[in-house]
């Protein structure tokens, strides 16, 4: 079974008919990149699936479960939707870290917001912290920030804050991981570090969703390519042939101006 | 003559930070739920607060003041006029007895609930979207969000203009006087009466530079403390 499935999936803002039914399925330990020209719906489509946004109808489970069912809403209560929402992270283009916390206390915080909600909280409170505080500086470690536990983001460089956020999110152990542009406001010479924390990652079999402009680092690291246009996918499959042999029109014309610009 | 006049405006000036220190009191929580009916996605509820808002801080508050201590006399002198008045006009000659004081701090605390409540909600929501998106996707509550994301920020980016208003507090104290009220401006103007002093009334600077000087020390001290982090 698919980890993740998006079944017909629509989304307006007013009369902008944004997603104009998106289906697609994931594997567990695969990784998915989507690309498209801006404005063709690829951060409201994460958006809808991570529930920062509600989409209008259509079918999304993750392992299994709904995170949304526009045909019956009215089953899911809010604690399910909360705890589905668990299973899924989200590194945003523009990290959003927590400037009055160190480095180490934005990846901590949510877990132990998390635990004081398990029920031996109270009785292993220390145990537990200190769980949650090693596993963070492990995954620290993990994306080469061992030495900045106890900096501030605004100490650190655009390329060291999105590794904190991926660790943020990778903190809260998520089934799957979505990247909107995890790169797109670094200097350039700052997205090597990223994509080099992100294919580790796919190494060690963590399902991602990437939306990305990095056509070669699309290539190199999915298992599968979406080309998304005008709201719907027009064109999906193995990395190699979406990119270097597209077949549709509007796919070879969106790689072409790609080329021309870097 | 010195010491008798520092006494006296000591005495004056005791009521000023009296004044000053209620208001604070009142206004600085009154303006918090000010702020958040301003916010309010009830739109019947917001539009009332923001012109009420308005009103106040659109007149002087000399003029609220008036109102506040007047206005109920002359509600209650109306009252007895007609045959049945309703509980509301019944309730507003009710205050007609109101001393002097009490009338000044309710006019201070809801003049300055009104504008920190502004500054408030400029804090609040000069909070960045992404903040509270990135709570969210973590699982946070609306409350978790706010007490342990959002407030600390909104206090760092509102002391800098509440130490401006509290520093106007400070002088707007002086109203008091208008409906009599003995604070340290009264009470060098006494001097002026019987005496015939006028330098009494330039000492009074002293004791507003001094108050205003020790609250400057303070908030700095306050913002060099919140400087470890910026946005
Ligand atoms: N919150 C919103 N309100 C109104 N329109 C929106 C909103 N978010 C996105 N849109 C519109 O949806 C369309 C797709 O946007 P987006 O999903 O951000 O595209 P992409 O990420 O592919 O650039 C755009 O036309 C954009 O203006
Ligand atoms: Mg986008």
């Amino acid at each position: 079974m698919a980890i993740l499935e998006v079944r017909n999936l629509h989304k307006s803002f007013g009369s902008n008919h944004v997603l104009k039914g998106i289906d697609f399925d994931l594997e567990e330990g695969k990784v998915l990149s989507v690309i498209g020209s801006s404005g063709s719906g690829k951060t409201t489509l994460l958006r809808c699936i991570t529930s920062l946004e509600k989409a209008d109808s259509g079918k999304i489970t993750v392992n299994g479960n709904y995170v949304f069912d526009s045909e019956n809403e009215h089953k899911l209560t809010k604690e399910e939707i909360r705890k589905n929402r668990l299973a899924v992270g989200l590194v945003f283009q523009s990290f959003n870290l927590f400037p009055q916390y160190t480095v180490l206390k934005n990846v901590t915080l949510a877990c132990e917001l998390q635990a004081k909600k398990r029920d031996e909280w109270r009785k292993n409170k220390k145990q537990i912290l200190e769980e949650i505080n090693s596993n963070a500086k492990d995954i620290l470690a993990k994306v080469g920030l061992s030495e900045k536990l106890d900096s501030y983001p605004c100490q650190l460089s655009g390329g060291q804050q999105q590794r904190v956020s991926i660790a943020r999110a990778l903190a809260m152990n998520p089934d799957i991981l979505f990247f909107d542009e995890p790169t797109s406001a670094l200097d350039p010479e700052l997205t090597g570090e990223i994509l080099k924390v992100i294919k580790s990652l796919a190494a060690e079999k963590m399902t991602m969703v990437i939306v990305t402009h990095e056509m070669a680092f699309a290539r190199d690291v999915s298992d599968h390519i979406i080309f998304m246009d005008g709201g719907v996918i027009v064109e999906q499959g193995d990395p190699e042939q979406v990119i270097n042999n597209p077949q549709n029109e509007r796919t070879k014309h969106f790689l072409n101006r790609f080329k021309e610009n870097s | 003559m010195f010491w008798e006049v520092t006494i006296d405006l000591l005495r004056g000036f005791g009521t000023t930070v009296e004044i000053f220190a209620l208001t604070l009191l009142g206004a600085l929580p009154l303006g918090l739920i000010v702020c958040f009916g301003s916010m309010s996605k009830f739109a019947p509820l917001k539009w009332l607060i923001k012109t009420f808002v308005w009103v106040i801080r659109g007149t002087p508050l000399m003029l609220q003041l008036i109102v506040v201590f007047y206005g109920p006399g002359l509600v209650a002198a109306w009252a007895e006029d007609i045959a049945n008045p309703n509980f509301i006009i019944s309730w507003l000659a009710s205050w007609s007895v109101m001393d002097r004081f009490t009338a000044v701090i309710i006019a201070f605390v809801i003049n300055y609930a009104c504008y920190f409540s502004e500054i408030y909600r400029g804090g609040i929501e000069s909070i960045p979207q992404g903040q509270y998106e990135a709570c969210q996707v973590l699982g946070m509550s609306k409350s978790q969000t706010f007490f342990k994301v959002i407030l600390m920020q909104v206090v760092k980016r509102v002391i800098p203009p509440m130490g401006n208003e509290i520093i106007t507090l400070v002088k707007d104290t002086s109203l008091a006087r208008t409906i009599a009220v003995y604070e340290i401006i009264w009470s060098a103007q006494s001097f002026a009466k019987s005496d015939g002093l006028m330098w009494p009334m330039f000492y009074t600077a002293a004791f507003y530079l001094i108050f205003n000087g020790l609250l400057t020390v303070l908030f700095g001290k306050i913002e060099k403390k919140l400087n470890y982090y910026h946005n």
